[in-house]
């Protein structure tokens, strides 16, 4: 049991190890984050291009044809999807479990999630060509037969699934950087900061803290975790969906919606651990974001990547145990045929090389940790590319039998979505509490100071 | 009561016309511990207008304040079920009832495919009610409040915690209330005024121009798209990628630069097999069997009499006029060929069907050569296999057949009982 002095020091440590980020002054923001930025904005302005050529030409700078209808686009938007996915299931899942160790990751994991949700949704509204007339095709509109839309697709059913999850996703943070934005507002006003305490007071809605507003507070952002944790299970399998309700050898599985929670889960933590590891050196975070924390997230790593490495086991088992010939086929194309570079690389990255997080030294040396997560987040790329590419370059007619090849286009647009990705992560961790202070005091063992806890 | 303690406010130079509002008392406690001990106490004193401030949820402030269940739940419920409703209705309404969406044959109205839509629309509207009921729950936003006129109370999303007592609750005293909170474990106690001067709770000019503007011009879209609606333009249609409205047709046999042989017409791809056009039969679509004129006719073809009298109306339709009623080679094509003498300029006369003397004659060859030569013709002959469909040409085989049994007959192949009747 902590004195209330004791307690009071950490609670002011850490208000002022996270608003120091948002406080400080340009110059003593560290040099990596102008480097970094200036390269996601180089990539950012390259998506801007890409998507501007696409625009005014037509889907057809793709490498896509009649037989690759989904090739790199569809690949990258169930990528980025993935990717969102860990940021939920920290929000939420692990706030269910009580897992007090998220606390120091989940503002940043929620923030990742949303950047990556608008990264995805950038694909399959492209992919439309006009994208101004996606709105009107993708809503419950009718078309201009007085048609409507036929509720039986699940590209349907995905349309409702990611605007909801978008829309959910940016509520439950917004919900919890309130109190925070209340911190930063209050630092402006008693450091005489006019302009900035008007626009952080502004988005803090006059939050004072008072009980019975913290009353209401909790049971919404419990009620917002109760409600995610469904959602965001809800997503991959719906975005499954788009696979397995075809009829495409390869696609037409059952076990697609588990598959692609737990890969969704993996890729999501790899990128969580390579954003964060560098943000906590640099912003000086490392006793808010502790070793230990680190160490929990690889040793999901290793499990997700056990329960992906299942699901390829599992695939093949079954395309063999069907006794379908197409299924078999499909499989045995992938692992041999004109694309078994990519499906060995996804093996490789996947199920091979996250087995290190088995030994304590991985789990806890940064530069290990990072080299992993990137390497597992080209893997699970890879995943979604073989699913696409393998599937749709071999279906039932042998005469659309192709290749694919990207073209210039497809890598600049890819490129591209990482570019606005960490161009909005790094704005994010300089214009927003990176850390849930609030969430942090509340888990930490100060929290019960003083002495009325004694007889609790 | 030891006034001097209290810290009152310094800066109450009021405007004129304006007037000087008690709000009430606030204290400071050392630690989460204290405001629990202290909302216990200040609860059991019999408060009502009161609150406690802390930077985050202290645990076991709700039972310590008296703070009763939100009813936040039970409208995240009701948010809940009319997403579910209205995703249902909106799907049966567009589906089944105002448009017949026939999908693979599938029932327009079924629950287990809507129910992904009615998961997420629960979920949205669930989410929506929780977002906007908690903050209107809580009077949230409120721009203004007169705990923030004090400085120390900034402190409140940072390390503070706080109680705060209205002067307008019924039990409130002055001197009393503050004896309470200090009794309670309070480091520090202040009383908080708000003024009433419209003076200083006016909005600034700017801020209000601001918003006046933005709020004008936010409707300069709408107005536009109401005008438009309701008009019709003599101006063409602003087209924003002009290339895809219109796109170029192509007629046949015209040139391209699309493709690098530059034709507009494209051939097939290789090995494309149209619908019902795969001839893996070889029996029946090439009278072979295993390499080698088949002597049987396909399963497909029925021995009887219907195919016969089939093939006979077919062989009487394109056979007859090169080979004759009777097969013998002396059809009115012969006999006008002769009679214009075309003999003398290379002249082949049809084949005699049914003459057994020849060595290659039609009567030994097996019913698959017979089919072929039907199919593709021979010498002067010409194919017909595009004319006849396959059971059309092999009942004229199968007619040919008993053709040529009929005009090589004895009497032995005729029943015993029908030969009087020859005779």
């Amino acid at each position: 049991m902590s004195s209330p002095a004791e307690a009071t020091e950490y609670f002011q440590h850490v208000t002022d190890t996270v608003c120091d980020i948002v406080e400080r002054p340009w110059r003593r923001m560290p040099k990596a984050w102008y480097v970094a930025l200036a390269i996601s904005l180089c990539g950012a302005g390259l998506l801007l291009i890409s998507l501007t050529k696409l625009v005014l030409t037509g889907i057809g700078i793709w490498g896509n044809n009649n037989t690759e209808g989904w090739a790199w686009d569809i690949t990258n938007f169930v990528f980025w999807i993935g990717i969102g996915h860990a940021g939920t299931l920290i929000s939420a899942i692990l706030f269910l479990m009580r897992q007090k160790w998220r606390t120091s990751i989940n503002r940043a994991a929620e923030a990742m999630t949303i950047f990556a949700v608008i990264c995805a949704g950038i694909f399959p509204l492209f992919h439309t060509g006009r994208p101004w007339f996606a709105a009107y095709w993708l809503l419950p509109l009718p078309n201009d037969m007085s048609i409507w839309p036929q509720f039986r697709s699940p590209l349907m059913w995905d349309v409702f699934a990611v605007s909801t999850y978008l829309t959910i996703s940016a509520l439950f943070w917004y919900v919890g950087l309130v109190p925070d934005l209340a911190t930063l507002r209050d630092r402006f006003v008693a450091r005489g900061l006019n302009v900035r305490a008007a626009i952080y007071g502004a988005l803090a809605l006059g939050w004072r803290g008072s009980a019975r507003q913290w009353h209401r507070f909790e049971k919404a952002y419990l009620i917002l975790a109760a409600l995610s944790t469904p959602l965001v299970l809800s997503v991959h399998s719906v975005v499954s969906f788009d696979f397995a309700v075809g009829q495409t050898p390869g696609w037409h599985t059952t076990i697609f919606p588990p598959y692609f929670v737990a890969g969704a889960i993996f890729s999501g933590f790899a990128m969580v651990l390579t954003l964060m590891i560098p943000a906590r050196y640099l912003f000086g975070l490392k006793e808010i974001v502790r070793v230990d924390h680190i160490e929990a997230m690889c040793k999901i790593l290793l499990a997700t990547s056990m329960m992906v490495g299942f699901a390829y086991g599992t695939e093949f088992f079954i395309a063999w145990y069907s006794g379908n010939p197409y299924e078999q086929f499909t499989f045995l194309n992938r692992a041999f045929g004109p694309f078994a570079w990519a499906y060995w690389t996804m093996v490789t990255c996947n199920v091979i090389v996250p087995q290190a997080f088995w030994f304590k030294r991985c789990r806890t040396n940064p530069y290990i940790i990072v080299f992993l997560c990137i390497l597992v987040n080209i893997g699970m790329w890879f995943e979604r590319f073989v699913i696409i590419a393998t599937s749709l370059t071999r279906t039932w007619i042998p005469s659309s039998w192709h290749y694919y090849q990207p073209t210039f286009w497809d890598i600049s647009t890819l490129i591209g979505s990482f570019g606005l990705f960490f161009t909005l992560f790094l704005l994010f961790m300089r214009f927003l509490p990176a850390v849930a202070m609030f969430e942090v005091k509340f888990a930490s063992d100060h929290a019960h100071a003083g002495p009325a806890t004694a007889h609790h | 009561m030891e006034k001097d303690q209290v810290d009152m406010d310094p800066n109450r130079l009021l405007p004129a016309g304006s007037e000087d509002v008690f709000y009430g008392l606030v204290a400071e406690y050392d630690s989460p511990g204290s405001l629990v001990l202290a909302a216990e106490q200040v609860r059991d004193a019999g408060y009502e207008q009161w609150d406690s401030h802390s930077p985050f949820p202290v645990h076991g402030i709700d039972p310590a304040m008296g703070i009763r269940p939100t009813i936040l739940p039970i409208l995240v419920f009701a948010g809940g079920i009319t997403g579910t409703a209205l995703a249902i209705l909106m799907q049966w309404w567009m589906n089944a009832w105002e448009w017949h969406w026939v999908a693979s044959g599938k029932p327009y109205f079924s629950l287990p495919q809507q129910i992904p839509i009615a998961f997420e629309l629960t979920v949205l509207l669930a989410g929506f009610t929780t977002f906007f009921g908690m903050w209107g729950l809580n009077k949230l936003p409120q721009v203004w409040h007169p705990l923030f006129k004090r400085d120390r109370f900034l402190r409140a999303t940072n390390d503070g915690f706080f109680i705060s007592v209205e002067s307008k609750d019924p039990k409130f005293d002055r001197a009393a209330t503050e004896r309470l909170l200090r009794d309670a474990g309070a480091t520090a106690i202040e009383e908080v005024h708000y003024t009433t001067s419209t003076d200083l709770r006016t909005v600034p000019r700017p801020i209000l121009g601001f918003i006046l503007a933005t709020s004008v011009l936010a409707m300069v879209p709408f107005a536009f798209i109401a005008k438009w609606r309701t008009t019709h333009s003599t101006e063409p249609h602003h087209y924003i990628v002009p290339d895809m409205d219109f796109q170029v047709s192509r007629r046949p046999q015209s040139e391209s630069s699309i493709f690098p042989d530059e034709r507009a017409s494209r051939t097939g791809v290789d090995g494309t097999v149209a619908r019902g056009e795969l001839r893996d039969d070889d029996h029946f679509y090439h009278g072979l069997v295993d390499g080698k004129w088949a002597s049987t006719f396909p399963p497909q073809i029925e021995l009887s009499e219907r195919t016969i009298r089939r093939g006979q109306q077919r062989f009487t339709i394109y056979c007859t006029p090169c080979h004759g009623q009777a097969g013998q080679g002396n059809g009115m094509i012969q006999v006008r060929a002769l009679a214009v003498g075309a003999a003398a300029t290379g002249w082949v006369q049809p084949t005699n069907l049914v003459d057994t003397a020849a060595q290659a004659n039609p009567t030994r060859q097996p019913h698959g050569q017979l089919f072929n030569t039907i199919s593709n013709g021979i010498r002067t002959m010409p194919a017909y296999k595009s004319q006849i469909p396959e059971e059309d040409r092999w009942a004229i085989v199968m007619y040919l057949r008993a053709l040529q049994r009929s005009r090589n007959a004895s009497i032995e192949d005729v029943p015993p009982s029908k030969r009087p009747t020859i005779r």
